[in-house]
């Protein structure tokens, strides 16, 4: 019976556990850390049960208060809600455990309201994934937001700027999505995603409805750093505490384009979204684009974490592009892509951020011969950027297959073209970066003239920084061996039909 | 639409953020005025209640579901301000000014 | 002298105003469902009233009577409200949120229960909100730093 409410608990046990943490920290600080900890477990598990409910038995209906749509609020969720609850509640728990030393150390006095907020972010974005509700996808978004203007301008020097950006450019998209939802319930008076998606068809000739359409897609592509709506993440990623860039690098882009095909794909059926507006193209072109300026701005910068944010853009590129080519391999590639890259950035700046946490470091240059200091984490950023390339056995490789795949199948060979192109940039983006990890030779601020060879002492990251990003290059070449299973059991029934 | 050109156009941040709030305003009272109906439809306040129950026509009350959705979007309105403001503190605190160019100014010298 | 004077006056009635508003408050609050109001428009008017002793006297009076740790307490302990019912409800059987459940712990029908539901909803609502406007305005006035005694 308990399974049957695994999609209220995922949600309201952090809730409850957040305001907890709110009231034990002014007391005693040591609990918050754990407190948090065991809400984000909870909600994890309840993910995974959720997602073997929904593999077994099919889609979850689950009515809040036991009104009935659409009179109520509703909770569904499918194959494609149910694998993005799995990893964000994941990845929110390892980069929580992560968090621990990194938080003592760059904020010592503020952990209970980090915590907080933290567990807030986390049940915001899990809401996000769950609702079916669109009007609760509103409140919640802004709950994921607010939480997470709060955690970057948490950060150093440039932070309340950057966030300050973020605030308004958020808002803004929040308020277009506002739009776009009123608009549909003006024609409708239905604010339940699967009602509206059986009362629409009749409408799609109305303007009323293809302009909420655009104020939809203009907001979630804000929310979803989509070029070129982008400006605000580079600043804000960059500058924010370690564990928060890498907690929302992986799940709060990758959220919003869950959305995106949420509101092209469900709400307004497949042939309106692509046969009947030629939305699709548009968004591919401008997906090619997002691809290749994200890569190529990422070769110029020097700041490591800036440099991922650049490539964090063009791998929206990438799933925006996969939705957009509209055939089932590229749908596949595009579902194949959330999952991996949540994995890809996360494993990526947790690395980054260990490597801050003991270092110091920040640019390229700074990062020569990190090899000989911390082989460990070296490593796990090599395993990182060669899934960005897209190289085997690691996932990103897969998820290009499939992608370049639809592509071809299509025949949109500009898109493929740029798709390849845009890898093996990203190719030069990295090996700039190894190359100075692996083969350069090492500096001291201290430097011997006399002495070529430096002695180097071996500091590696602390254990739990470490554990957490073994997880996540584990996920890596798992979920990269495994992929073929992961499609046929659960991404194959996320593809809606028409495809 | 006055709102946006704030927000772009305007240099001082708390004008920017002023015309955010104009932004999510116009927002809110186009999602109330969605609510009424032809015909002069009344707020839905069932008079004497207590003593004789008169079952009431919903015909003549007007929508109150957006109402209560747009209470929950003012109340995430005022949120979005509160951390707004709360940022624009610090920023304040640790430039000594809230021009945006002179912020952008300070912090490049920063960097370098 | 003359702003001594005005002192007192702007103090006397405040001091003599702010347990009806207070009053107000809990009355919008209460009759949420048949009257304009409703938990967040009690707890604005409940906020309004604590905002009010800090404008006409000190900050350290205003601390003496709403201390911060108070303050953060009733941060959650609202939103605790709202979210125990809705556990109750669904430990009872139902889904979340599902007043009608209540019935079996409060002897009314379900219908009556799920009344009962969202009052006690609003007055969660209603604490929560109050809380959180005062501790905004004590953070915006103060700037964070709250061992100031400032005006």
């Amino acid at each position: 019976m308990i399974s049957d409410q695994f999609p209220a608990l995922i949600i309201v046990f952090p809730l409850v556990t957040a305001f907890f943490i709110n009231i034990v920290g002014w007391w005693w600080k040591r609990p918050c850390f754990y407190m948090s900890m065991l809400a984000l477990s909870v909600s994890f598990i309840s993910a995974v049960g959720i997602l073997n409910t929904v593999v077994s038995a099919g889609t979850i209906h689950y009515r809040l208060g036991g009104w009935e749509p659409p009179w109520g609020i509703e909770y569904v969720v499918d194959h494609l809600n149910a694998l993005m609850l799995v990893i964000v509640s994941f990845v929110g728990l390892v980069v929580g455990i992560y968090s621990k030393r990194d938080i003592e150390k760059e904020m010592p006095e503020k952990i209970p309201q980090f915590y907080t907020i933290y567990t807030f972010l986390v049940m915001g974005l899990l809401g996000i994934t769950v609702t079916g509700d669109a009007f609760n996808l509103y409140v919640l978004l802004e709950i994921a937001s607010l939480a997470g203007y709060a955690l970057i301008a948490m950060g150093e020097d440039g932070a309340p700027l950057a966030s300050f950006n973020y605030v308004i450019m958020g808002t803004i998209g929040a308020c277009f999505y506002l739009l776009g939802v009123g608009y549909l319930y003006i024609v409708t008076g239905s604010l339940n995603m699967a009602d509206l998606s059986q009362l629409l068809p009749n409408l799609y000739h109305s303007k009323a409805v293809l302009v909420a359409f655009a104020f939809l897609m203009v907001g979630v592509a804000i929310k979803m750093a989509f070029f070129p709506l982008h400006g605000w993440l580079p600043d804000a990623y960059t500058h924010a505490p370690s564990a928060v860039s890498a907690f929302v690098a992986a799940t709060m882009t990758k959220v919003g384009a869950y959305v995106m095909i949420r509101v092209m794909l469900t709400i307004f059926k497949p042939y309106f979204s692509i046969e009947m507006l030629p939305a699709t193209t548009i968004l591919g072109w401008i997906a090619a684009a997002a691809m290749i300026y994200g890569t190529v701005l990422a070769i110029a910068q020097e700041d490591l974490k800036r440099m991922l944010c650049y490539i964090i853009i063009a791998e929206v590129g990438y799933i925006v592009m996969g939705v957009s080519i509209g055939n089932r391999m590229g749908f596949t590639g595009a579902v194949l892509h959330i999952m991996n890259d949540a994995f890809m950035m996360a494993c990526l700046f947790l690395v980054v951020g260990a490597v801050y946490y003991k270092t110091e470091a920040r640019t390229i240059d700074e990062y020569k011969a990190l090899f000989k200091k911390m082989p460990l984490s070296s490593g796990s950023f090599a395993i990182g950027a060669l899934s960005v390339i897209g190289i085997p056995p690691t996932c990103g490789f897969f998820s290009k297959w499939y992608l370049v795949l639809g592509a071809i199948h299509a025949r949109q060979w500009v898109f493929a073209a740029a798709l390849l192109m845009s890898s093996l940039l990203s190719a030069v983006v990295f090996f700039r970066v190894l190359q100075n990890i692996f083969f350069a030779p090492p500096e001291s601020a201290h430097a011997h003239e006399s002495e070529t060879h430096v002695e180097v002492k071996r500091d590696e990251a602390p254990v739990s920084m470490l554990i957490p990003i073994f997880i996540t290059v584990a996920g890596i070449l798992l979920l990269g061996v495994f992929s073929g299973q992961i499609i046929s059991t659960i991404i194959q029934y996320t593809v809606p039909e028409g495809f | 639409m006055l709102g946006f050109y704030a927000i772009i156009g305007k240099r001082n941040l708390v004008k920017k953020l002023l015309g955010l709030n104009i932004f999510q305003w116009a927002i809110i009272l186009y999602y109330v005025s969605i609510a009424s109906k032809k015909g002069g439809a009344n707020i839905p306040i069932v008079t004497g209640a207590h003593g004789h129950y008169e079952p009431a026509q919903a015909i003549q009350f007007l929508n109150p579901l957006p109402h209560c959705l747009m209470l929950t979007a003012i109340v995430v309105g005022v949120s979005t301000t509160g951390v707004a403001l709360a940022l624009i503190i610090m920023i304040h605190r640790r430039y000594k000014t809230l021009e945006e160019d002179e912020i952008l100014e300070s912090l490049e010298a920063f960097k370098k | 002298m003359i702003i001594l004077m005005e002192d007192i006056i702007i103090k006397t009635l405040c001091r003599f105003l702010i347990p009806f508003i207070q009053l107000f408050g809990l009355y919008v609050i209460a009759h949420g469902h048949g009257s304009p109001g409703g938990g967040f428009q009690g707890g604005c008017i409940l906020a309004a009233s604590f905002v009010l002793i800090l404008i006409a006297f000190d900050l350290a009076e205003a601390k003496k009577r709403f201390s911060e740790k108070l303050n953060n307490f009733f941060n959650s302990f609202g939103v605790l409200i709202y979210t125990w019912t809705g556990w109750m409800c669904l430990l009872l059987g139902g889904n979340y949120l599902d007043y009608g459940r209540l019935s079996k712990i409060l002897p009314v029908d379900p219908v009556q229960a799920r009344y009962y539901g969202v009052f006690a909803v609003e007055v969660g609502v209603g604490i929560t909100v109050m809380a959180v406007m005062v501790s905004i305005f004590l953070d915006l006035i103060t700037g964070g730093k709250h061992e100031e005694a400032s005006e």
